[in-house]
């Protein structure tokens, strides 16, 4: 048995009808499994027990602002891009709870949240996904501290990706460097082929046990034209992207335009509602929340997903210091594409288009960078003038 | 899948749980400032800070705020914070009575360059409650005082009733080798001190470049005025350090609320040297 597992990172070849066995296989294993789906017109992610939940047939048609499902030609099963949903949920939860407490006379009694967590198998991760995953890591896995409830996650996790054989107008994977097909960072990576009523799958497993899910499954080795098919169609989407984004010197960029036309621009169009911050699945900021049972006994404290859209993000004595929207898209965007190569060593954007389709006003990241990319002109008084006598 | 190399050496301690502390002592500093003396609730010692870190302090069922800790870094039993009342949760810390327990997490952030200073002039500038992450600074330097050369605060608060730690301030005045002024925004009848604000004391002071460490701590807006007087004096923007506060939620660099361009406060600050930040330091809603 161990002598013939597939070797990792050798291509096999398996018909779609011999896939089914993946999700039992999976949970057997110990792992809740999870995958798109359609739910309420839109293709999100959510609990799988069979892969008859997939989104087979469909398609989703993107735009800044626009989002539709669309029938498909064919019935293949990965056969749309990224919805509004990501992997972060299942890792970096909206909302959990760090601790509770009980009263106890002046003092109180701290119970620690010891649930464990769930080990989750993620099924159709697209390879800007992973690139996002490697992201979190590196923030929620910091030096000296770590995020228990991001770590407990990450630890028991199994990564099915999906190397992608479509694009969407949203779509900018290729300027930053996460597109298919995904090199690393899984334990099974799919390539679906699908022609008329050939449904195949070319899988290689990335890990030990990717490998032993593999085997069970019945892979034959993928031949040079299998392979090439795949190649060709991973080549094929990629080579049609319509958006892009400069990046060589866009940190320096970025620092240098802190003051630009364009930020009050775009806060003209700007809702601060926060949209972009929730899909982006690398976006990890967070609050908390104090509640205490109406006895005043009991109390807990939650940690929820935060944005920096909002006023109350920079509160501090005295008033927000990120009063206007022009503050808070010009923190999010510098953030985002400028100072997490300081913080964590990459940019913290993957090219997936989430925060252009989702945006309810159609703000376009790509736009905006380009047009940030212009020269700032004269500078005006918004800058920081050196303090001195008149 | 990939195995996590760093949990193994870190622990998987949730960073996020407080330890208990039990009010020892409140002090009412002014109308609406009060100082909180903070023991171990347990057998377990809090854990000891450098001068200019700072503290979680979590009230029972109604959240949690970064507090400075104000006292002297060698007394080992108990944490000191000097918190002013601003807003519903500070208004509930001050109002612990002895024996109240609160959560402490930390401490957090970096810490005042007491070290680098040695040998060297001390000079404290701080405004209002900015005082009061430098108060361990100077327990520090005045147990330490041959390690150091001459000590110089500079304190500006809004009125002679808003100065904090005023009888201390006085015993202050009156060391040798210690030059300490106190100057306030609105005077009264019965103020013979200095009125202004705190850079209208610097003509007062004698500054040797390169031979002088300041330490600040107060609104941003008169830390710019110092830097730039300081600049003026001479002194090198690396041995300006400033103390600088923002929104904050974890104190760990998790929560983002505290960024400051490519900085964490809670975790890259809150002190600077101010070489290393003034890019971004003064710019409007950064």
């Amino acid at each position: 048995m161990v002598t013939n597992l597939p070797a990792i990172g050798t291509q096999f070849l398996l018909d779609a009808a011999a896939l089914a066995p993946l999700i039992p296989s999976l949970e057997r294993r110990g792992y809740q499994v999870a995958g798109p789906t359609i739910r309420g017109a839109a293709i999100v992610y959510d609990t799988l027990h069979s892969l008859d939940e997939l989104p087979a047939g469909w398609t989703t048609e993107h735009e800044a602002g626009t989002y539709r499902l669309k029938k498909r030609a064919d019935d293949a099963w990965f056969g749309f891009t990224v919805g509004p949903d990501s992997w972060k949920r299942y890792l970096h939860p909206p909302e959990a709870r760090l601790f509770a407490a009980r009263r106890d006379g002046q003092s109180f009694q701290i119970v620690e949240e010891n649930a464990e967590a769930p080990r989750w198998a993620l099924v159709g991760v697209r390879s800007c996904e992973l690139a996002a995953i490697a992201i979190q890591d590196r923030v929620l896995l910091g030096e000296h501290y770590g995020d228990v409830i991001y770590e407990a996650r990450r630890r028991g996790l199994f990564l099915v990706a999906v190397n992608c054989t479509v694009n969407s107008p949203t779509c900018f994977c290729v300027s930053m460097h996460s597109a298919p097909p995904a090199e690393a960072g899984f334990d099974l990576a799919l390539t679906e082929l699908v022609e008329g009523p050939r449904h195949r799958f070319l899988a290689e497993a990335g890990s030990r046990q990717g490998a032993e899910v593999l085997a069970e499954l019945g892979p034959a080795e993928a031949t040079a034209t299998d392979r090439r098919e795949a190649e060709e169609a991973i080549k094929k989407a990629m080579g049609g992207l319509q958006r892009s984004m400069r990046t060589a010197g866009l940190r320096e960029m970025l620092y240098e335009h802190f003051e630009h036309p364009r930020w009050e621009d775009a806060a003209a169009r700007c809702l601060c509602c926060g949209n972009c911050t929730m899909v982006c699945p690398t976006c990890f900021c967070t609050t908390v929340e104090d509640r205490s049972a109406v006895d005043g006994n009991g109390a807990e404290r939650l940690r929820k997903w935060d944005s920096c859209f909002s006023e109350n993000f920079s509160y501090i004595h005295g008033g927000s210091v990120r009063m206007s929207a022009k503050s808070r898209y010009r923190q999010w965007l510098t953030h985002k594409l400028a100072a997490w190569v300081d913080q964590f060593g990459s940019a913290g954007c993957v090219g997936c288009g989430r925060c252009i389709t989702w945006c309810p006003a159609g703000i376009d990241l790509t736009k905006e960078v380009a047009a940030l990319w212009e020269p700032a002109g004269p500078p005006r008084n918004g800058g920081h003038p050196a303090p001195g006598p008149r | 899948m990939a195995v996590i190399e760093a949990e193994q050496e870190r622990g998987l301690a949730n960073a996020m749980v407080p330890a208990l502390g039990r009010v020892a002592q409140v002090k009412k500093e002014t109308s609406d400032t009060f100082t909180l003396a903070v023991e171990p609730a347990s057998a377990e010692p809090l854990a000891g800070f450098q001068p200019g870190q700072f503290s979680m302090l979590y009230v029972f069922g109604a959240g949690e705020l970064p507090i400075s800790i104000s006292g002297d870094p060698q007394e080992r039993s108990r944490l000191v914070y000097t918190v002013r009342s601003v807003g519903k949760l500070t208004q509930l810390l001050v109002s612990r009575k002895p024996g109240d327990v609160i959560g402490v997490r930390g401490p957090y952030g970096t810490h005042w360059p007491l070290k680098a200073a040695r040998g060297k002039d001390v000079l404290i500038v701080a405004g209002g409650i900015g005082l009061a992450p430098l108060r361990p600074a100077i327990y520090h330097i005045l147990r330490h005082r041959a390690d150091y050369g001459r000590l110089i605060v500079l304190y500006g608060a809004r009125s002679p009733r808003d100065l904090i730690y005023r009888r201390q301030i006085e015993e202050w005045a009156r060391l040798p080798d210690a030059q300490v002024l106190a100057t306030v925004d609105y005077g009264g009848v019965a103020w013979h001190g200095h009125v202004g604000v705190v850079t209208g004391l610097f003509r007062y002071v004698r500054l040797q470049p390169f031979h002088t460490v300041a330490l600040i701590c107060g609104p941003e807006i008169m830390m710019r005025y110092v830097i730039w007087e300081l600049e003026t004096r001479g002194l090198q923007p690396g041995d300006l350090h400033i103390s600088l506060e923002r929104n904050m939620k974890c104190g760990i660099g998790f929560c983002g609320h505290c960024q400051y361009g490519p900085n964490f406060l809670c975790k890259d600050g809150p002190i600077f040297p101010y070489h290393e930040i003034r890019s971004w330091f003064g710019k409007y809603e950064l």
